[in-house]
């Protein structure tokens, strides 16, 4: 590991500050950091500690809930209001890492944990998001657990956080701050970035600028978070979906998807929604949906069946949450 | 080097370390407590858990800098004068280890466990209520690898000891 400068920052005035170096990292829980440091993937000269910072709140906010971003993925999993009103995000936390792993690793950092694509932490190997230009193994590599949509020839990569697509599923928001005062308010599907001709660069968020809350809306009154992976505990998604609807008169209202490890970013399936909303349920009507959303998707050898599992998935999971509504009905 | 405060298994400690120290390295290179095991270094395998505050983590994803204040219980502080722990004791009486590499990582990992559960805590097989059941402590052990297999003896273990408490 490089050397490097630490320190704790006391607010988010100071945190910012200190982070405004080129070299600046925030340290959250340090469960993605601090191993990217020890391969030397990252090499930060001065870390700015904020999993400290008064942000370890979750508060009701009107209809909604204002989450701190130093609050830990266990803690907030665990929460009776995020049980009871968004299990979406209850569920899609639980089914990530470990309860050592959640007890450490913060909300603002989930979001920005980086990908697990095997060559961008094999540094012998060519990965344009390590280091820019330098090719990508995993176009022709071994590239099972890799993107079908929204990838370029230059990065095929997905982002492996189960949480981020619960948080597009339900609509959040990702508050920050950018020193003197300046912040902004951005919706959480907008938070990350597709690899286009730049995969080096994850997110929007500028150098230095802190994640402090993250504002779930209303919640809606069905929700559902299925994860598909190699063993049932402990191991990252193949591919997840979250989704988030009300039923007015028996016709979906304000449907909201999201795809999990299927793209370069959580995968908001607006074709999807949009064919679904004001719509009543039915296997056909889903069978579509998925189709439309599916449309463009394309495989790169090793993950060509994430394409048919994929579209399985978001049928089951609409059969699923519309086959409670008929028994209760 | 930065000045660094803890207590680790009670006991007030004053030190001062490089950053780039692992809480890990800490407990095992600079403070002679070897019980803790570095199995992966990398947060994959649960050999190196020992419990923060009150909760279980990965000491080796984690700056022993960034721990100033905490109070550590490692392997080493389990024991008392009466004798084992609950959870020790049963892994002997259900011999839940062969090598004994991962074993104190997976008590460490239990002994917080059971708090857990009394907190009454979730995990992603949790229904309604959290029940006491193999496919519970198998979910929230799922951090703690066994390369001898042990998981089977582990997890009698762990029950006898949950269900004695209920
Ligand atoms: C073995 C293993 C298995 C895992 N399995 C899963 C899984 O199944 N599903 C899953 O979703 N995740 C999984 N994870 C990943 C885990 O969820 C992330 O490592 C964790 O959420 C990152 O949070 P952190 O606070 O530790 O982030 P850090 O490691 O502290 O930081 C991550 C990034 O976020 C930045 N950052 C941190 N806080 C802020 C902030 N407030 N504002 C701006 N930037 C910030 C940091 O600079 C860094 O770039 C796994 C990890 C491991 C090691
Ligand atoms: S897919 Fe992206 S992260 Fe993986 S090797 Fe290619 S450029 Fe690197
Ligand atoms: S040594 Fe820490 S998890 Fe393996
Ligand atoms: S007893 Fe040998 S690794 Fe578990």
């Amino acid at each position: 590991m490089k050397p490097f400068n630490y320190s704790r920052a006391a607010d988010d005035k100071a945190a910012v500050t200190s982070a405004r170096g080129q070299g600046a990292r925030y340290l959250g829980g340090g469960t993605n950091l601090i191993d990217l440091m020890k391969h030397e993937i990252e090499q930060p000269d001065a870390l700015v500690d904020v999993s400290r910072l008064p942000h370890e709140a979750i508060e009701e906010t009107g209809d909604g809930v204002r989450i701190g971003a130093a609050v830990t993925n266990s803690a907030l999993a665990g929460d009776p209001i995020i049980r009871e009103r968004y299990p979406l995000l209850s569920t899609a936390l639980l089914s990530g890492a470990t309860m050592q792993l959640r007890n450490r690793a913060t909300t603002g950092g989930n979001f920005l944990q980086r990908t697990r694509c095997q060559y961008f932490y094999d540094t012998q190997r060519a990965c344009n998001k390590r280091e820019p230009g330098s090719g990508c193994d995993a176009v022709g590599g071994l590239n099972r657990f890799h993107a079908i949509l929204g990838a370029s020839e230059q990065c095929i990569a997905v982002h492996p956080s189960d949480m981020a697509v619960a948080m597009v599923a339900l609509g959040a928001h990702v508050e920050t701050a950018l020193g003197e005062g300046s912040g902004r308010t951005l919706p959480a599907d907008a938070l990350h970035r597709l690899p286009g001709d730049t995969p080096h660069i994850d997110h929007q968020l500028r150098h230095g600028e802190l994640i402090t809350h993250v504002v779930l809306p209303k919640a809606a009154e069905h929700q559902l978070y299925r994860k598909v992976r190699d063993r049932s505990s402990y191991a990252f998604a193949v591919v997840s979906i979250g989704v988030a609807f009300d039923l007015l008169e028996g016709n979906f209202m304000n449907v909201r998807i999201a795809l999990g490890g299927v793209a370069h970013k959580p995968w908001r399936a607006a074709r999807a929604e949009e064919i679904l909303e004001g719509k009543a349920p039915s296997p056909e009507l889903f069978a579509k949906a998925a189709d439309a959303e599916l449309a463009e998707a394309r495989g790169y050898g090793h993950n060509d069946f994430k394409i048919p599992l994929m579209r399985r998935l978001i049928i089951a999971s609409f059969g699923e949450m519309t086959a409670k509504q008929e028994n209760a009905a | 080097m930065y000045p660094l405060q803890l207590t680790i298994n009670g006991k007030a400690h004053e030190t001062n370390v490089d950053p780039r120290v692992s809480l890990l390295d800490l407990l095992r290179e600079n403070l002679g407590l070897t019980g803790s095991k570095k199995g992966c270094d990398h947060g994959q395998c649960g050999a190196c858990t020992v419990i923060v505050n009150g909760r279980r983590i990965n000491s080796c994803l984690s700056l022993a800098v960034s721990h100033d204040g905490d109070e550590v219980t490692t392997i080493e502080g389990m024991a008392s004068d009466d004798g084992l722990s609950p959870l020790q004791a049963a892994f002997v009486r259900h011999d839940a280890f062969q090598c004994g590499y991962c074993t104190p990582g997976q008590i460490c990992s239990a002994t917080a466990l059971l708090e857990e559960l009394e907190r009454g805590e979730p995990s992603v097989v949790t229904k309604e209520r959290v029940e006491l059941a193999d496919e519970e402590i198998r979910e929230r052990m799922s951090g703690n690898l066994c390369r001898c297999g042990a998981y089977n003896n582990i997890i009698d273990a762990i029950l006898e000891v949950a269900e004695a408490r209920a």
